[in-house]
């Protein structure tokens, strides 16, 4: 399985329970907004830690609290597309897609093609660009390629269509049917859009509303 | 240059070493302060902001007076740091500095304290999944997204310990050469009757000074944002 997760999150004064194991493709998280998605994505990256609960991503054990194990962030090895981007705004396109590919040298195995990635986001002429001056779609895109460049073994996507208006949805969603079709990386994929999720998704976990 | 006597050079030389040598020491020490403040959470902290910030509101000659106290050679902590370290502060420009250093903590504390807060936390953990440990994250997104409020805190600093005279007087005494920074000299001068011309050669010394420092933290700052701007066009 690609995805085992078992885990109880607190979130403020609630108590979120997720259970599920998921194969291959993109897996989408579908519910409504204030579910706690986004706290199972930061769950799974290591910034979240959950209070009870095991997670596991292809066979290696990021989390697991009887056995004690809590993997720090830098080690899980994901490629996390965070809502609000996150692009470092002091440095350059090329700095923030750079970022990420330090550990690139101690597994060369993992390593994504720059200019084919470059490629495929059609981010190569943005590239001396600073966050600032981006449109959406294209600080979209580079967080995208960011988070490809980083090596990783699996990729959370929380909502990266929410911010773009309806054009550039549509360029940012067939690149992500590329990416999952292409590169063969388990995908993790937060949205509250229905017909976003029946077109992308492999399978559905429904989150249910809180109680 | 016989713009100036050699004795307003000599003022002038040791007011430049005092302060400088006092932005050395307190630099470390008020950023790890200002990290702590920010960043941690513990019981007491709200006493060690006050403690942090008691030189900004006691009187400098009270200061003075307290680190005359703690620095002597007869105190536990004078004593050793002089066996140990072989640093004496007594009646020497190391206790100007100290005294320097001591009342600018404050200023420099606070203003890295907010550029610190200012710091988007969310970066932070977006360099983490990146695979950057708790070190390179500090020195590639931390550090930079401060950078302008630590060089703010080093000008605050700088202008704060050039002007000292309180808590030097006090505790590191009125010593020409050794501990006569320029306000010592011009309190000095304005005692001996007769020497008007000199106090406003003193005090003209240390008008140009300030300006100079206030035009190169200008500069700085421009500086740092074309550097911005370039990359924006």
């Amino acid at each position: 399985m690609s995805f085992d997760v078992s885990v109880t999150l607190q979130r403020g004064s609630l108590r979120l329970n997720y259970e599920f194991t998921a194969g291959p493709g993109l897996t989408a998280l579908f519910g409504p907004s204030g579910a706690g998605k986004t706290s199972l994505l930061d769950a799974v990256a290591g910034l979240a830690r959950p209070i009870e609960g095991r997670i596991a991503v292809s066979s290696t054990v990021l989390f697991d609290r009887p056995a004690r194990i809590d993997l720090k962030p830098e080690l899980r090895r994901c490629g996390y597309v965070f809502q609000d981007l996150r692009l470092f705004p002091h440095r350059t396109v090329r700095g923030n897609l750079q970022f990420g590919m330090k550990r690139l040298a101690v597994d060369e195995g993992h390593r994504l093609d720059w200019d084919h990635t470059l490629d495929l986001l059609g981010i190569t002429a943005l590239l001396d660009r600073m966050p600032a001056t981006l449109s959406g779609g294209e600080a979209q895109r580079v967080a995208i390629g960011r988070a490809l460049l980083s090596a990783p073994r699996f990729l959370l996507m929380d909502e990266p269509l929410a911010s773009l208006d309806l054009d550039r949805r549509g360029e940012i969603l067939g690149l992500i049917e590329r990416i999952r079709d292409e590169l063969r990386l388990p995908i993790l994929y937060v949205s509250h859009d229905r017909a976003e999720v029946e077109r992308l998704a492999d399978r559905v976990v429904q989150v249910p509303s809180p109680a | 240059m016989n713009l100036l006597s050699p004795t307003e050079w000599e003022i002038l030389l040791l007011s430049l070493k005092v302060s400088g040598v006092a932005m050395l020491a307190a630099l470390p020490v008020a950023f790890a302060l200002a990290w702590v403040l920010a960043r941690w959470r513990f019981p007491g902290k709200v006493l060690l902001d006050a403690a942090v910030h008691l030189p900004l509101v006691l009187p400098p000659v009270v200061t003075g007076w307290l680190l005359l106290i703690a620095f002597s050679p007869n105190a536990p902590l004078g004593r050793f740091l002089e066996q140990a370290l072989g640093l004496t502060f007594l009646f020497r420009w190391t206790g100007a500095a100290l005294a320097a250093a001591v009342m600018a903590l404050p200023l420099m504390v606070r203003a890295m304290r907010l550029s610190l807060e200012a710091v988007d936390r969310r970066l932070e953990s977006a360099a983490r999944t990146l695979g950057a440990g708790p070190w390179r994250t500090f020195t590639s997104v931390t550090l930079p997204l401060s950078a302008n409020g630590i060089l703010a805190a080093l000008v605050l600093g700088l202008a704060r310990s050039v002007g000292e005279f309180g808590a030097t007087i006090t505790f590191a005494s009125n010593i020409p050469g050794e501990t006569q920074t320029l306000p010592l000299a011009i309190y000095s001068a304005l005692q001996m009757p007769g020497s008007d011309i000199q106090v406003a050669r003193l005090a003209g010394l240390s008008v140009a000074l300030s300006v100079a420092a206030l035009v190169l933290s200008e500069w700085l700052a421009r500086r740092s944002g074309q550097e911005k701007g370039r990359h924006v066009l």
